[in-house]
């Protein structure tokens, strides 16, 4: 008896010891894994500093970010990036002002309205769309939505002296796809926010005597904008990284951003050069890059700030 | 034993350093000139140095211009000159065609347009003609396509027509088959690609220039505008370096030639 128990607590103690052991050991190893996804996004920050200043400090960040020319190979070679910093900030606004309206309206129809057959055959798209590459979203672009546009295009600028005609591959193309390609992103998460509103609101609503259109639109999508607005955070990451889709569509010449100008985006400047370049004009491309690191890295922290603020005031 | 060892050792030692020396004896040939024959010549250099481990091509590209005077000078030993020597530099300087650079005009296959002028071609790229109707075709308005500002074609292009840095795109595209896609996606589209592009299998319709086809034969006997000649020059009655002796007729071999033509030139042999 007694050396039972004596041997049952000589057990006890090995398993502690060795649950102590495993415990510490897994803790390292979490550690060491959340550890290296901050190494990894630490390296590529230190990394893009590394490869993008040598040529801003030639070129003089001055004559960089606010200069209108890019003509890397002429003579008297200039590197203003300022069109293509103006059409990625105008082609992600463009885009996600339209996804985000589309997309909310949408959500609310197919949560509050819709039969139930058609919401989960839209949900079931929805879910397929956000998920095709971003390449077939540029081949059907340029190949249905590019002609459509340059029609439009011809008959608004028949005449015209001073228009640069694009057939079609111009911004309002390019905020056209990339609105098509944030949207499915927008319904998914309006959706979620949408059904996340406490009934008891809903309910309330309805119960005072507003209809089901009032109640949407002035108690549920209220109610459910920090779920919105993460969804625009969503697709503004998504629209300002897309670079395939988008250079099928947006004609890729280097101009001020206006509807029907053929326009270059930060990131199409990079893919477009990247193969030839050599020299300063290299350099230059991974300041690009830079600049459109620094650029995302400021959206994100200035939308996640909304977002907290929208929450805090949810909560309060 | 130790001496035996240590004869070994200064022997190995010995072997090493004769295996570097041997290593450094490689001979360089010193190519320099047109950067627009940057990416042929490159090419060729790889294609040469596969077979002479020994010879080494080292070629700089600052310009035609500086390629004439680095062979004067004696720092080349063989000048890359995208274009036809002057009557001055051919009484110091021989040249040899390696390949012709041809550029074709492609527009969509519904255009009636069947030709144009190079001063037409000039007036479309630069923008002040807009519409097909103005140079015999359509009511449609032109939607200029080239390349990007790093491509050599771009930069061949707009020097033959006299037009560098002031043609306004309505697209650019970053390869031929891009230019070939957007040419045919757009009605009112004209583009312009290599020779070699522009034969490979696609709907658009290459036009005529001056009323020259393009073609290999056209190019060839000078006739097509768009074209020009792709030179290597060296200095005229000295014997050139065996090492970039055997460079050239690698250039001018069968085996160079196809190198040539895989870079979208038209080779001078056939």
């Amino acid at each position: 008896m007694v050396k039972n128990i004596l041997r049952s607590r000589g057990n006890l103690s090995r398993a502690e010891r060795s649950r102590k052991f495993w415990d510490s050991f897994m803790y390292w190893c979490f550690s060491l894994c959340g550890l290296s996804a901050i190494a990894a996004v630490c390296g590529i920050a230190a990394y893009m500093v590394l490869a993008g200043t040598p040529a801003i400090n030639e070129i003089g960040l001055f004559h960089f970010l606010l200069g209108s020319r890019w003509e890397p190979t002429a003579p008297q070679p200039a590197f203003g990036v300022l069109p293509m910093i103006l059409t990625s900030v105008a082609g992600t606004a463009l885009s996600v002002l339209a996804s985000v309206l589309v997309g909310t309206l949408t959500a609310v129809f197919l949560e509050e309205l819709a039969p139930n057959r058609l919401r989960q055959a839209a949900q079931a798209t929805a879910a397929l769309m956000a998920g095709l590459p971003s390449v077939v979203y540029g081949l059907v672009g340029a190949t249905l939505l590019v002609p459509l546009v340059g029609k439009a295009e011809n008959a608004l600028f028949r005449g015209s002296s001073s228009h640069i005609f694009t057939g079609g591959a111009n911004l309002l193309s390019a905020s056209i796809l990339l609105t098509v390609m944030i949207l499915p992103t927008a319904i998914q998460v309006g959706g979620i926010s949408l059904r996340a509103v406490p009934r008891e609101l809903r309910e309330a609503s309805l119960a005072l005597g507003a209809d089901r259109t009032e109640t949407a639109f002035k108690v549920l999508i209220p109610a459910a904008r920090p779920g919105i607005v993460t969804g625009a955070v969503l697709g503004t990451g998504r629209a300002m990284g897309e670079a395939m889709a988008v250079m099928m569509v947006s004609g890729n010449a280097v101009n001020f951003p206006l509807p029907f100008h053929s326009v270059r985006f930060l990131t199409t400047g990079i893919v477009t050069e990247m193969g030839y370049s050599s020299g300063l004009h290299r350099k230059a491309l991974f300041s690009i890059g830079l600049a459109l690191f620094v650029w995302i890295l400021a959206t994100d922290l200035i939308l996640e700030a909304l977002v907290q603020r929208e929450g805090g005031g949810q909560s309060a | 034993m130790k001496p035996y060892r240590l004869a070994a050792a200064v022997v190995a030692f010995a072997l090493l350093i004769g295996c570097r020396q041997g290593s450094l004896e490689q001979t360089a040939v010193a190519l320099s000139g047109s950067s627009s024959m940057e990416e042929v010549v490159r090419a060729l250099g790889e294609g040469f140095m596969e077979r002479n481990a020994n010879i080494i091509i080292s070629p700089q590209f600052g310009g035609s211009s500086q390629g004439i005077r680095d062979v004067a000078d004696g720092k080349a030993d063989i000048g890359n000159i995208s274009r036809e020597l002057t009557d001055e530099e051919k009484k110091d300087l021989d040249g040899v065609t390696i390949a012709l650079d041809g550029i074709a005009i492609i527009v969509h296959p519904d255009n009636r347009v069947a030709g144009l002028t190079l001063r037409q071609l000039a007036d479309i790229y630069t923008g002040k003609v807009r519409n097909w109707d103005q140079v015999g075709g359509a009511d449609l308005p032109i939607v200029a396509i080239g390349r990007d500002a790093a491509s050599g074609t771009r930069t061949s292009f707009e020097a033959l027509l006299g037009v560098s840095g002031q043609c306004l795109y309505g697209q650019e595209k970053d390869s031929s088959g891009g230019i070939k896609i957007a040419v045919e996606a757009a009605p009112g589209a004209v583009g312009y690609v290599s020779l070699e592009a522009a034969k490979a299998d696609s709907r658009t319709k290459k036009i005529a220039l001056e009323g020259v086809e393009a073609s290999e034969k056209t190019i060839r006997d000078g006739d097509y505008p768009l074209a020009r000649p792709l030179l290597m020059v060296v200095p005229k009655g000295e014997p050139l370096p065996m090492a970039a002796q055997a460079f050239l007729d690698y250039v001018l071999s069968q085996e160079g030639q196809e190198v040539i033509r895989s870079q979208s030139l038209v080779p001078v042999r056939r």
